[in-house]
């Protein structure tokens, strides 16, 4: 398996706090992998990295089959080079309606010209309906997303995270406060979105991780405690310390 | 999604139709067509409000769609106003010069006439020399491009300077109003060129037309502004109206956010920034002719936020609200300043409305800030709401024995 994404030795400290310790991690081009950790163990900074948010003071970050190194981009090119992000929190445009969401997100030039003189063409309109009815909102396309339920919301930022058509996608806690239904469907999703391409998924609930499948990483204090399989880490003796505390 | 512009965008045929039946109606009772019940300096104040309403839309497009709280933007209609207004005053002057002149025994060199235009323009402050910035003042055409070119320049510069090191917000807000002092501050001096604080006046005599009377000219102003609002509106409900304003608005409600879907949000605050700049200047080249003088103190600061006052009241993020807005707020506030309103006497106290309409002004500035968010643009949909609701013919409620959608009204 290829490698798309590898981050290696990076740190990242803010005003004396290392946030992010000498972490090194890699994925592959069609690959599913839950980070786990304690609060404070560097999660959103590693994703505030890899998509340019936040700059490493040291470490690389080497991108696709041209080993590109995304550090010198900004967070927009860094978007159409193809990492998808999702937020903690649902962040839709509450003021539009789910299908100008999805259109907004959908993979087009980017530029202000064709923006300006952009007019969806039939095939964009059948690419929307196609992904509303895939993340379960093909009745709401003309709601305003600000009035969907917080499970919708968090299915649409998913649904705009795929019609991105990214090569990566990095999921912060896509599965907080969700009902078990609403879970569910979510892990149908992201399992599906993983066949083709890579995705993270940051998360604090064990239950859903072992829902996922997949390789787990540990992160603790910024760097990676351990690595495998959710039973591997679970027996860790290291991860049982951390997370029962000493 | 099918549906073509208009139908997306009723308030644009609703605006233009109001728009081109208050041009006819003032046309038509005005003094320059012959019924004379507006008098001519009244049709000034409604072609003067027109330009107005026009740089409240270009704030409203900035502000109310963007996010942006500029305070820099009757800056850029009052350097417009400049741009039109030096070609004004030098071929006016230019007029006067060649009738005095051509009574000399020697007809006057080219030279000369140019002398002594600079003398009767800058001898005000002390000088009878042309600065470089009234370098193009003698041809129309050059002119009029600046009226939209400096204003579009400095936004232009002024943005990618602050948008690129991500100021945002309040400091942005800070910075704009910099800007905006320190040129008012600029043009005040007398050597900056442009006669300080005595301005430039004498802007309501065309060159040219002395004959024709000023009746008759503020009629063609207040076309002219009644047309450049009109397409200001169409223009702006265009952009806002598609995926642009898809994105503009998605910079407001969340900008990080944007900007990781893969759009480079400085370059489009830049774009929206320098065309809304463009368009104060245009509204101010038509503003100042018909107010017929310029000076430093209408670029004050103070002016700026005059503007933004407007548009809240009116009801940011929709055009007709801003348009509103700047109507309702300057012409009642010329009404109360120009000492039209009737005294309130209280029997201790006598209010005069001279000095508490700015009370009056801020109070509800406040109160609608608090109360009434969507401003006077909400009241449209509070009426929109008192129709049937729309539920694509589903019934209201949990069975069959509920009201159907068309029995029912909200």
């Amino acid at each position: 398996m290829t490698t798309l994404l590898e981050v290696s030795g990076a740190s990242v400290s803010f005003d004396g706090f290392r946030a992010i310790n000498n972490l090194s991690f890699q994925i592959g081009k069609a690959e599913m992998r839950a980070i786990i950790g304690p609060n404070g163990a560097g999660k959103t900074t590693f994703m505030d990295i890899v998509t340019g948010k936040t700059k490493p003071d040291e470490g690389r970050v080497l991108w696709g089959d041209k080993s590109q190194s995304l550090l010198a981009l900004n967070e927009a090119q860094i978007a159409q080079a193809g990492v998808g992000r999702k937020f903690q929190n649902p962040t839709v445009f509450e003021d539009q309606s789910v299908a100008e969401n999805l259109l907004l997100a959908l993979k087009k030039p980017r530029s202000i010209l064709s923006v300006l003189f952009f007019r969806p063409s039939g095939p964009d309109r059948a690419r929307v309906a196609e992904l509303a009815e895939h993340i379960g909102l093909k009745d709401e396309m003309d709601r305003k997303s600000g009035e969907l339920s917080h499970g919708q919301k968090q299915w649409l930022e998913i649904g705009m995270l795929l019609a991105q058509e990214p090569q990566l996608l990095l999921v912060d806690e896509p599965a907080a406060g969700m009902t078990p239904e609403e879970r569910e469907h979510t892990t149908r999703i992201l399992v599906e979105a993983a066949k083709t391409r890579a995705v993270v998924v940051v998360e604090h609930d064990m239950e859903f991780v072992r829902r996922l499948d997949c390789k787990v990483t540990v992160l603790h204090e910024g760097a990676v405690l351990a690595e495998g399989s959710l039973d591997h880490v679970t027996a860790n003796q290291d991860v049982i310390d951390v997370y029962l505390g000493r | 999604m099918d549906r073509s512009f208009f139908a997306r965008n009723p308030s644009v045929l609703i605006f233009i139709s109001l728009l081109a039946l208050f041009t006819l109606m003032v046309t038509v009772l005005a003094e320059g067509f012959g019924v004379g019940v507006i008098s001519t300096s009244f049709v000034k104040t409604l072609g003067k409000t027109l330009c107005l309403c026009l740089v409240a839309i270009a704030m409203d497009l900035i502000w109310g769609y963007c996010g942006i709280l500029s305070l820099g933007h009757f800056a850029f209609f009052g350097l417009g106003g400049y741009m039109i207004g030096m070609w004004l005053m030098y071929e006016r002057t230019r007029d006067i010069v060649v009738t005095s002149l051509s009574e000399a025994p020697l007809p006057p060199t080219e030279q000369e006439i140019v002398d002594a235009i600079g003398t009767q323009i800058f001898g005000v402050v002390g000088s009878n020399e042309f600065p470089l910035v009234w370098a193009f003042a003698d041809s129309l055409v050059i002119q009029l491009a600046l009226v939209v070119l400096v204003p579009g320049v400095l936004a232009l510069v002024f943005g990618w300077l602050a948008f690129r090191s991500r100021v945002t917000g309040v400091y942005l807000s800070i910075l704009t109003q910099a800007m905006t002092l320190a040129l008012a501050l600029y043009l005040f001096q007398n050597d900056s060129g442009l006669r300080g604080n005595n301005g430039l006046s004498g802007l309501q005599n065309l060159p040219g037309l002395e004959d024709v009377p000023q009746a008759t000219i503020s009629l063609w102003f207040l076309w002219a502004s009644a047309l450049a609002l009109g397409l200001g509106y169409l223009l702006g409900a265009w952009v806002m109206s598609g995926k642009f304003g898809s994105v503009i608005k998605g910079i407001r409600d969340d900008e990080a956010r944007v900007r990781f879907l893969g759009y480079y949000v400085e370059r489009y605050k830049l774009a929206v920034f320098t065309l809304t700049a463009c368009i104060a200047g245009i509204a101010g080249a038509l503003y100042y002719p018909q107010a017929g003088i310029i000076n430093p103190a209408e670029l004050a600061p103070i002016a700026s936020i005059y503007l933004a006052v407007w548009v809240a009241i009116g009801g940011r993020g929709r055009l007709y609200g801003a348009v509103v807005g700047a109507a309702v707020v300057s012409l009642l506030s010329s009404w109360f300043t120009g000492g039209l309103a009737p005294d309130l006497p209280l029997g201790f106290y006598t209010i005069k409305w001279v000095d508490w309409w700015q009370i009056v002004l801020g109070l509800s500035f406040v109160l609608v800030t608090l109360f009434a968010p969507k401003g006077i643009g909400g009241l449209v949909d509070l009426w929109m709401e008192q129709r049937a609701p729309d539920r694509h013919g589903a019934d209201l409620g949990p069975d069959m024995g509920s009201l159907r959608e068309k029995e029912a009204l909200e």
